[in-house]
């Protein structure tokens, strides 16, 4: 009896809870976000979500209709990123979804929004199969192909490089995808399929990099291409340091962290990566206006990872307004026709699959601060 | 593969494998007594690396007496984990216990991230451990020398108070049936705190090695050392401490090896340390240097 009694009482509070929701549907228009608030990508999400922030700030309204941003924390994890999207869609009831970094968790949330015909717009996912046949995922960043080359060129020209070794996270689409293409471009670039001496991985969270990095070293590269998330790849760089590696180590995107420079210390000095976007190199009057924003709000110049989700924000609500309604349906077909749009991180136009062609950077790792060295146009 | 290098991965092999050594053991005394595995022994070697990063980084205490601090703080959070989770639930199915032990897992690798955040942090290393240091083209740090020796000693030491002291005898007597223990005047409860408060030290004693050597913290770093160090237990033998010392540094240069001589198959590292669990179970059941199931009477 008493059980009965209680079961009615959650029934009822349930029954309450989802009359709010629906309808609360008419009074805002609710945008929801997943990204790694912890775990091994911690400092990506954080540092998008922050981005975010200040998007929503700036613009807290569209439709006539103030917008509410969820966020939900996929723990840097595979399983964990579905789980948010399908949360976001049939709890929150959201009509779009900004997310994620890690391309591994991108193509682990896309298929579930897919499904459920609720576009999302990634900030950081370069992996090209996040947006491969998925109509109702798009992204505000270049893909790996493209990053992948800008490093083998940079390593060939600028580093004079002629032999590289390439140590992956191969727990990550995102490192064994820019490997690959990495590979690929730097072959072709010194004409010689044995130009890559050693190939080798570690999973992400490893600690121990020894047996790779000797056998790297053995390998006698003019460079090491490691792609990885940022604390694996600062204390894989401090472990090569330490074993008497001295040749220059390479990086993707995912370096860009404040706390590659804090564990990896003097020993990440002269590491170079690519990266999306430079606050030394502003690229439109929007990337100005974002800086001023963010450093008044944050007191520190902003990353990659930040602009990006400020151009994320800013991208969907874009496509609300010209959609003119909150039908995810048609906030997904108007975000598709996203052409010129002028974001902090560069002028956004989405091709055919969903994808953003922009510029990339290469900084440097200088005096504990990442430091602009180069900036490459696509062809 | 050339002289040089193969001995550069023993190299490896020996720092890595010194440092599942030392958690191994903790694993092993707190099974050897109570027959429980202890799950949340990882999450104990994660809060004390916060530990010696906070006194060190945040109190700016010198990093001797924070490290010292730390291991303390330590042993008394074993003995309060004992006290809150295991205590209760001595005379219940030991099943229930195990999942107790999972739940002190589980919840102070949450706790850890609601605490500490769930981005890392660095761990402070004293210059004098990496003063590098080259032997014939083999390139070490201090730390090397440091982590095996330390080990060493603690080793000798434990055999020391398990095998030679009073309290040993007690913790060797409840390891055999705690009622007939405390017929004989043993303070089981007494014994079993002490399990705790040393396997929880060892715990951060390998926990402020890890940090010197990785010098990365995060609330997940302890599951998989935390794993790692259970089959390196399993595997010599699980209740001997000799065992687990010898599981340690075989996992170690296990996986040292396995990359240095496939380096295309390195993706496959940690497949391997369950497969050789897998494969050792089948062959001796009881580990490398584990007694015979005993059946109480």
């Amino acid at each position: 009896m008493v059980l009965r009694r209680r079961l009615m009482m959650v029934l009822l509070c349930l029954a309450l809870v989802s009359l709010g929701s629906a309808m609360a549907a008419e009074t805002e228009i609710r945008i929801g976000v997943y990204e790694p608030m912890t775990g091994a990508m911690a400092a990506g999400g954080q540092q998008t979500m922050e981005g975010i922030e200040l998007a929503h700030e700036q613009r807290a309204k569209v439709l006539g209709l103030p917008v509410r941003v969820i966020l939900v924390d996929n723990r840097s994890d595979k399983v964990e990123a579905a789980t948010a999207v399908t949360r976001l869609i049939q709890k929150d009831k959201v009509c779009a979804i900004i997310g994620s970094y890690g391309s591994g968790l991108s193509m682990s949330g896309g298929p579930v929004a897919q499904a459920a015909k609720v576009p999302v717009m990634g900030c950081s996912p370069t992996n090209p199969l996040v947006t491969l046949g998925n109509d109702y995922y798009f992204r505000a960043c270049f893909i790996d192909p493209f990053q992948g080359r800008v490093m083998a060129q940079f390593a060939f020209d600028k580093l004079g490089a002629r032999k590289a070794a390439i140590i992956q996270d191969i727990a990550q689409d995102y490192a064994v995808g820019l490997a690959n293409f990495f590979k690929q471009a730097f072959v072709e670039l010194t004409g010689d399929p044995k130009s890559v001496v050693a190939f080798t991985s570690y999973q992400t969270g490893d600690r121990d990099y020894t047996a790779q990095l000797t056998y790297v070293a053995n390998a006698k590269p003019d460079v090491v291409f490691a792609p990885g998330y940022y604390a694996d790849a600062a204390v894989l760089v401090t472990q090569a340091r330490s074993l008497g590696l001295k040749m220059p180590f390479l990086g993707g995107d995912t370096f860009e962290a404040p706390e590659f420079i804090e564990i990896g210390g003097k020993n990440v000095e002269g590491v170079y990566f690519s990266t999306h976007y430079s606050a030394d190199a502003p690229v439109t009057p929007a990337s100005e206006k974002f800086v001023a924003l963010y450093k008044a709000k944050f007191k520190t110049a902003p990353n990659t990872f930040a602009a990006l989700g400020y151009d994320c924000y800013n991208l969907v609500l874009d496509a609300i307004e010209r959609a003119g309604s909150s039908d995810p349906k048609a906030i997904r077909d108007a975000m598709a026709k996203t052409k010129g749009f002028v974001g902090a991180t560069g002028i956004i136009t989405l091709d055919s699959n969903g994808d953003a062609t922009k510029s990339a950077v290469v900084l440097v790792v200088k005096d504990g601060q990442f430091k602009l060295v180069d900036v490459v146009h696509p062809r | 593969m050339t002289v040089e290098i193969f001995l550069q991965n023993v190299a490896n092999g020996i720092t890595l494998g010194s440092l599942y050594a030392l958690l191994a053991i903790g694993y092993t005394m707190v099974y050897g007594i109570l027959r429980l595995i202890n799950f949340a022994h990882g999450e104990i070697f994660m809060i004390s690396t916060y530990f010696a990063f906070y006194g060190t980084a945040i109190f700016a205490l010198p990093w001797q007496v924070s490290f010292a601090l730390a291991i303390v703080l330590t042993a008394l959070l074993g003995v309060v984990i004992e006290r809150a989770a295991y205590r209760p639930l001595r005379d219940a199915p030991r099943i229930s216990a195990l999942i107790s032990a999972i739940g002190v897992s589980f919840l102070m690798a949450n706790l850890g991230l609601v605490i500490f955040g769930g981005r890392p942090k660095t761990f402070y290393r004293p210059p004098i451990f990496q003063t590098p240091i080259e032997l014939g083209g083999i390139r070490v740090v201090a730390l090397f020398f440091v982590i095996p020796l330390l080990t060493a000693v603690l080793l000798v030491a434990l055999n020391y108070i398990v095998y030679r002291t009073k309290t040993g005898l007690a913790m060797r007597a409840a390891q055999w049936d705690f009622d007939t223990a405390r017929l004989m005047g043993v303070d089981v409860d007494r014994a079993i705190s002490i399990t705790f408060a040393i396997g929880s030290a060892l715990a951060a004693v390998g926990g402020i090695m890890w940090g010197l050597r990785f010098a990365e913290i995060n609330p997940n770093m302890g599951l998989f050392p935390g794993l790692k160090c259970f089959i390196a237990a399993v595997f010599g033998g699980i209740g001997n401490i000799s065992g687990a010392v010898l599981g340690g540094f075989i996992l170690g240069f296990g996986e040292i090896m396995l990359v240095a001589f496939l380096p295309g198959l390195a993706g496959y590292r940690d497949a391997f340390a369950f497969v050789v669990l897998i494969l050792i179970l089948l062959v001796r059941p009881t580990g490398l240097l584990g007694d015979k199931q005993r059946v109480k009477v």
